[in-house]
C-alpha cells in the first residue's frame, strides 16, 4: 500500500518543499527590510525544511524507479525492467522532469549548505542571502510542479514495460555529467544572493566578497569537472571521437564558465583592494543569469541541439518568465543600488590591479562571443533576415586568439604586485620564460608529431608562457626561506590554488593544440585477417564476435593491434550494439587510453559479406584535456581549503551554533 | 544621474535579448519555412565540382527540367545517416534526387554513400558551404523541393521520417509535378 502510494508523497513533499522556500523567500526579505529579527529567524530553518523535503521527493522518484513502478511516467518513457539498477539511479536525472527536480535539490542543498556555514555573517546578511534564494528555490519548484511534474500518473492504462533509457545516456559519463555541471551552475546562486544581498543591503563593501569566494570557487571546480566529463563523454560515447563540438548547449555550460572565471579574479581583486565593486556585483549577477539562461536554452527546445530531451514551448515560456523575473529584478536592483559615485582605488597601468582587469574585460568578450555565436541564428530568424550557419570555423577564429592574447597577460598577472610594477623589473623578471617558451615550443612539434607546426608551436608557447613564469615565482618566493621546501610550505593553499588553476588550463591548451593539429583518422572496410597500419600502429581484425548484453545485443569485432615491430600485443574489441527496447543502434568505441594518446576503435556498418566499416583514429595528448580540466577544479576546490576561509567555517560547533542562533533568536 | 543611466545598460542589454528569446520561443527551429520558400525564389546560382568527381563541374541548370529534391548531407551529421532509408525510398519511388555534401571531405563523403547507399543522380561538393550559405542552411539534414522551373517550393528542416515522407514530401512532390 505504501509503495503504491510513493509518488503521491513524493508530489506531496515537492508541494511543502515550495511553500518552505516560498516561507524563506518572503519572511527574511521582509524581516531584514523591516528589521524585525524573528521574520529574520525563519530563513536557516526553511531553507532546512525546504532541502529536507526536496530530498524527500526526490528519494521517492529514485524508488519508483527502483520498483519499476511503470503506472508513472517518467519512469514508463525513460526505464525498462531490464535497465541495470545504477542506471535506473541515473536515468532520474536523464529525462526532463527529473533533471528539473535534480536542479532543485541542488538548489536546496547549496541553500542549506549557505545557512549552516554562515554563522559570523550579521543577521541580516544571512537573512537576504537566504532569501534571494528561497526565492530562485519558489520559481524552480513550480516550475517542476506545474509543467514538469516528475509523477504524473499513466492510469488506468499503465504500460507492462518501460520505453527504457536512450542507450546514448546508458554510461558512466551520463551518470557523473549532469549532477557535476548541475551543482556548478546551482553553485553560483550563492555568489549571486551573496551579491543581491549586498546590494540590499547597501553594504557593498569588501566583507561580501570573503565571505562568496569560497562558494564561487568551489562552484566553479564543479562546473569545471562537469564541463570536462561531458567533453569526454562526448569523446567515447559519440563515437565521433569528437571532444568539443560547440553545440549549442556545450555553449550553454561554456557561458557561466567564463564569466564564472572572470568573477573569481574580480572578487579577489574587490577582497584585496576593494576597487571594481559594481563590477564584481554585476559579474555574479551575470554568472548566475548565464546559468539560467542556459537551463532556459537547454529546456524550452529553441535552438537544436542533441541534448534537447523535449519540446514543449509552455515549459519553455514558464522558464523564460522565470528567468526574465529573476535576472530582470537584479540588474533592476543594480541599476537602483550600485553606488553612484565609484571610488576607485588608483592603481597603475602596469599592475597585478590593471592585467586582472584586462583578463576580465577579455573573458566578458569571449563571453559575448560564445554568446553570439549561439543565439545569432535565432536572433536572425526572429528578425527574418533569413538563416545562417554558425559552426566551428567561427568559434575557433575568435576563441583562439582570445586565448591566446588571454594568456599573455595570464603570463604577467600572477608575479606582478598589485597597485603599480616596475617594468624594468618585470622583463627582468620574465625574458628567460619568454625566451626559453619559444625554444621549447619550437623544438616540441617534432618531438610531438614529427614535422613543424604552427598551431601547436603557438599552443605550446602559450602553454609555457602561462606555466613557467610561475614556476619563476615560486624560485623567488622561496629564495629567503631557510630551505626550498621549507619556503614551499609557507605559501598558502589559495596560492597554490592559483598555481594549479593556471597550470591546468597550459595543460588543456596543449591538449587542444596538439590533438586538434596531430590527429589521425582513418575510414577503412575490413573483414576478418585484415590489417590497418596507423601512426605506427598496426590494427589487425581477427575475429567477429556476437553476444547479448542485459538489455541489448552486441556485434563486435575483436582487434590485435602492436606498435612498429614490437613483439608484445594488446587486444581491442569495438562493438555495435542494439537497445532491445528501443531497437537503437550504438556505438561502443574501444579505447586504448594513455597519456601521450589514445588509440580508438569504433564500429561503422556492417557491409555485408563478412566486412565492417571501420572507424581508425590515433589521438596524441587528448588525456590533456581532461586532466587540465582536472587541475583547474583541483585548483578550485584547494583555494577553499585555505586557513582563512577554515578558520571562518569551523570557528564553532555548526549543529549548536545553528541551534544557539535559533533559540537565541526567537523570542526577539 | 548619467553615471545612473550606465548603469542600467545591462538591464536594458538584457531585456532586449529577452524579447528575442521570447520571439524565438514562437519559432521552430524544425519544420520552419524559410525565407527562400516564402518568397518561391528561384534555387540559387552556383558552380561546384561534383563530389564523385572534381573536375565534372555543374551549376544551378542541374536542378532545372525536372522536379527535384536536393538534399544537403555531411558524413558527420548522424541524423542523415538515419533519413538515407527514406532517401532510397524516394529515389526508387522515381523521384530525381540531388545531393549537396556539405562540409565534408570527398574521401568521408564518397565512404558514407559506400555505407548507406546512394539515391542521389549526381551530389554537388560543396565544402566550404558556399551553396549551403545561399540556401540559408541552418545544419544538415535538409531538404528543398525544387520544381521543374527551378524554383524552391518546399523547405524540409531536419531530418525526413517515414512519417515526414508520407505526409509531407510525397503530397508536395504531387503538387508541384
Amino acid at each position: 500500500m505504501l509503495i503504491q502510494m510513493i509518488p503521491e508523497i513524493g508530489h506531496f513533499a515537492l508541494v511543502v518543499a515550495m511553500l518552505m522556500a516560498a516561507v524563506q523567500a518572503v519572511m527574511p526579505l521582509a524581516g531584514a527590510a523591516l528589521r524585525r529579527p524573528l521574520w529574520m529567524a525563519f530563513a536557516r530553518p526553511m531553507a532546512a525544511g525546504q532541502f529536507l523535503f526536496v530530498v524527500i521527493a526526490y528519494l521517492c522518484l529514485t524508488a519508483s524507479y527502483l520498483f519499476d513502478d511503470f503506472t508513472v511516467a517518467n519512469v514508463a518513457n525513460n526505464s525498462n525492467s531490464m535497465l541495470p539498477w545504477y542506471y535506473k539511479l541515473s536515468a532520474v536525472w536523464g529525462n526532463h522532469e527529473g533533471s528539473v527536480l535534480l536542479w532543485s535539490l541542488m538548489l536546496a542543498g547549496w541553500s542549506y549548505m549557505a545557512a549552516r556555514f554562515s554563522r559570523d555573517l550579521p543577521r541580516d546578511m544571512v537573512a537576504r542571502v537566504l532569501g534571494v534564494m528561497g526565492l530562485v528555490g519558489v520559481g524552480f519548484l513550480a516550475f517542476v510542479l506545474v509543467t514538469s511534474n516528475p509523477f504524473d500518473r499513466l492510469l488506468p492504462n499503465a504500460p507492462s514495460d518501460g520505453a527504457d533509457l536512450n542507450p546514448l545516456l546508458q554510461d558512466i559519463g551520463l551518470i557523473l555529467h549532469p549532477p557535476m555541471l548541475y551543482m556548478g551552475y546551482v553553485g553560483f546562486s550563492v555568489v549571486f544572493a551573496f551579491a543581491i544581498a549586498a546590494l540590499l543591503g547597501g553594504r557593498l563593501d569588501a566583507a561580501w566578497t570573503r565571505w562568496a569566494r569560497p562558494w564561487t570557487n568551489l562552484a566553479w571546480a564543479f562546473l569545471t569537472v562537469g564541463i570536462a566529463l561531458g567533453s569526454w563523454w562526448a569523446y567515447y560515447e559519440l563515437g565521433w571521437g569528437g571532444w568539443w563540438f560547440w553545440d549549442p548547449v556545450e555553449n550553454a555550460s561554456l557561458l557561466p564558465w567564463l564569466t564564472g572565471t572572470a568573477l573569481m579574479h574580480s572578487l579577489a581583486v574587490t577582497e584585496k583592494r576593494g576597487s571594481f565593486k559594481s563590477w564584481t556585483v554585476l559579474l555574479a549577477i551575470f554568472t548566475f543569469s548565464l546559468s539560467l539562461l542556459g537551463t532556459f536554452l537547454v529546456r524550452s527546445g529553441v535552438l537544436t541541439s542533441v541534448h534537447a530531451f523535449a519540446n514543449d514551448p509552455s515549459r519553455g515560456f514558464f522558464i523564460l518568465v522565470l528567468l526574465g523575473i529573476t535576472v530582470g529584478l537584479s540588474l533592476l536592483i543594480f541599476a537602483l543600488r550600485a553606488p553612484r559615485v565609484s571610488h576607485q582605488v588608483g592603481f597603475n597601468w602596469l599592475s597585478r590591479d590593471a592585467l586582472l582587469l584586462i583578463n576580465n574585460i577579455l573573458l566578458v568578450i569571449m563571453t559575448v562571443t560564445v554568446l553570439m555565436g549561439t543565439v545569432y541564428p535565432l536572433l536572425l530568424d526572429a528578425l527574418d533576415l533569413g538563416k545562417i550557419s554558425v559552426g566551428p570555423p567561427y568559434f575557433n577564429a575568435l576563441f583562439v586568439p582570445l586565448t591566446v592574447i588571454m594568456s599573455i597577460f595570464m603570463g604577467l598577472g600572477p608575479v606582478s604586485r598589485w597597485k603599480r610594477m616596475d617594468g624594468r623589473e618585470l622583463v627582468k623578471r620574465l625574458w628567460l620564460s619568454g625566451v626559453a617558451a619559444v625554444v621549447i615550443a619550437a623544438v616540441m612539434p617534432f618531438i610531438i608529431g614529427g614535422e613543424w607546426n604552427l598551431w601547436v608551436a603557438l599552443g605550446l608557447v602559450t602553454a609555457l608562457w602561462i606555466v613557467l613564469p610561475l614556476v619563476r615565482d615560486l624560485f623567488d618566493k622561496t629564495r629567503n626561506a631557510p630551505t626550498r621546501l621549507a619556503g614551499l610550505k609557507k605559501l598558502s593553499l589559495a596560492h597554490w590554488g592559483m598555481v594549479l588553476g593556471h597550470l591546468g588550463l597550459a595543460v588543456t591548451i596543449v591538449g587542444v593544440a596538439v590533438v586538434s593539429n596531430f590527429a589521425i583518422e582513418r575510414n577503412v572496410r575490413m573483414s576478418p585477417g585484415d590489417s590497418v597500419s596507423v601512426a605506427g600502429y598496426t590494427f589487425t581484425m581477427r575475429d567477429l564476435t556476437s553476444r547479448r548484453g542485459p538489455n541489448y545485443i552486441g556485434e563486435g569485432a575483436e582487434f590485435e593491434v602492436r606498435r612498429g615491430d614490437s613483439q608484445r600485443s594488446f587486444f581491442m574489441n569495438p562493438e555495435k550494439r542494439t537497445y532491445i527496447a528501443r531497437g537503437m543502434p550504438m556505438s561502443q568505441v574501444a579505447l586504448r587510453p594513455g597519456l601521450f594518446r589514445d588509440l580508438y576503435l569504433a564500429m561503422g556498418e556492417d557491409l555485408g559479406d563478412g566486412s565492417w566499416a571501420m572507424r581508425v583514429q590515433y589521438k596524441p595528448f587528448v588525456r590533456w584535456l581532461w586532466l587540465g580540466a582536472l587541475l583547474m577544479a583541483a585548483g578550485g576546490a584547494l583555494a577553499v581549503a585555505d586557513r582563512r576561509y577554515r578558520r571562518l567555517a569551523t570557528a564553532k560547533d555548526p549543529e549548536k551554533a545553528v541551534e544557539v542562533r535559533t533559540a537565541g533568536e526567537a523570542p526577539a | 544621474m548619467k553615471r545612473r543611466l550606465l548603469l542600467m545598460l545591462p538591464l536594458l542589454g538584457f531585456l532586449v535579448l529577452m524579447l528575442f528569446l521570447y520571439l524565438g520561443l514562437g519559432l521552430n527551429p524544425f519544420h520552419r519555412e524559410s525565407k527562400l520558400v516564402q518568397d518561391a525564389r528561384a534555387f540559387p546560382a552556383f558552380e561546384l565540382s561534383t563530389l564523385e568527381d572534381p573536375e565534372r563541374r555543374v551549376d544551378e541548370s542541374l536542378i532545372k527540367g525536372e522536379v527535384t529534391l536536393v538534399n544537403v548531407w555531411g558524413e558527420w551529421c548522424p541524423e542523415c545517416k538515419r533519413e538515407m532509408p527514406q532517401l532510397l525510398d524516394l529515389a526508387e519511388r522515381g523521384i530525381r534526387l540531388v545531393g549537396v555534401n556539405w562540409k565534408d571531405t570527398r574521401e568521408k563523403g564518397l565512404g558514407f554513400l559506400d555505407e548507406f547507399g546512394d539515391p542521389f543522380v549526381v551530389n554537388v561538393f560543396d565544402p566550404d558551404g558556399e551553396l549551403a550559405f545561399e540556401l540559408g542552411v541552418y545544419g544538415a539534414p535538409e531538404s528543398f523541393l525544387v520544381d521543374a522551373d527551378g524554383v524552391i517550393r518546399y523547405h524540409h528542416t531536419g531530418y525526413i521520417s517515414p512519417s515526414d515522407l508520407r505526409d509531407t514530401i510525397l503530397p508536395e512532390v504531387e503538387k508541384w509535378q
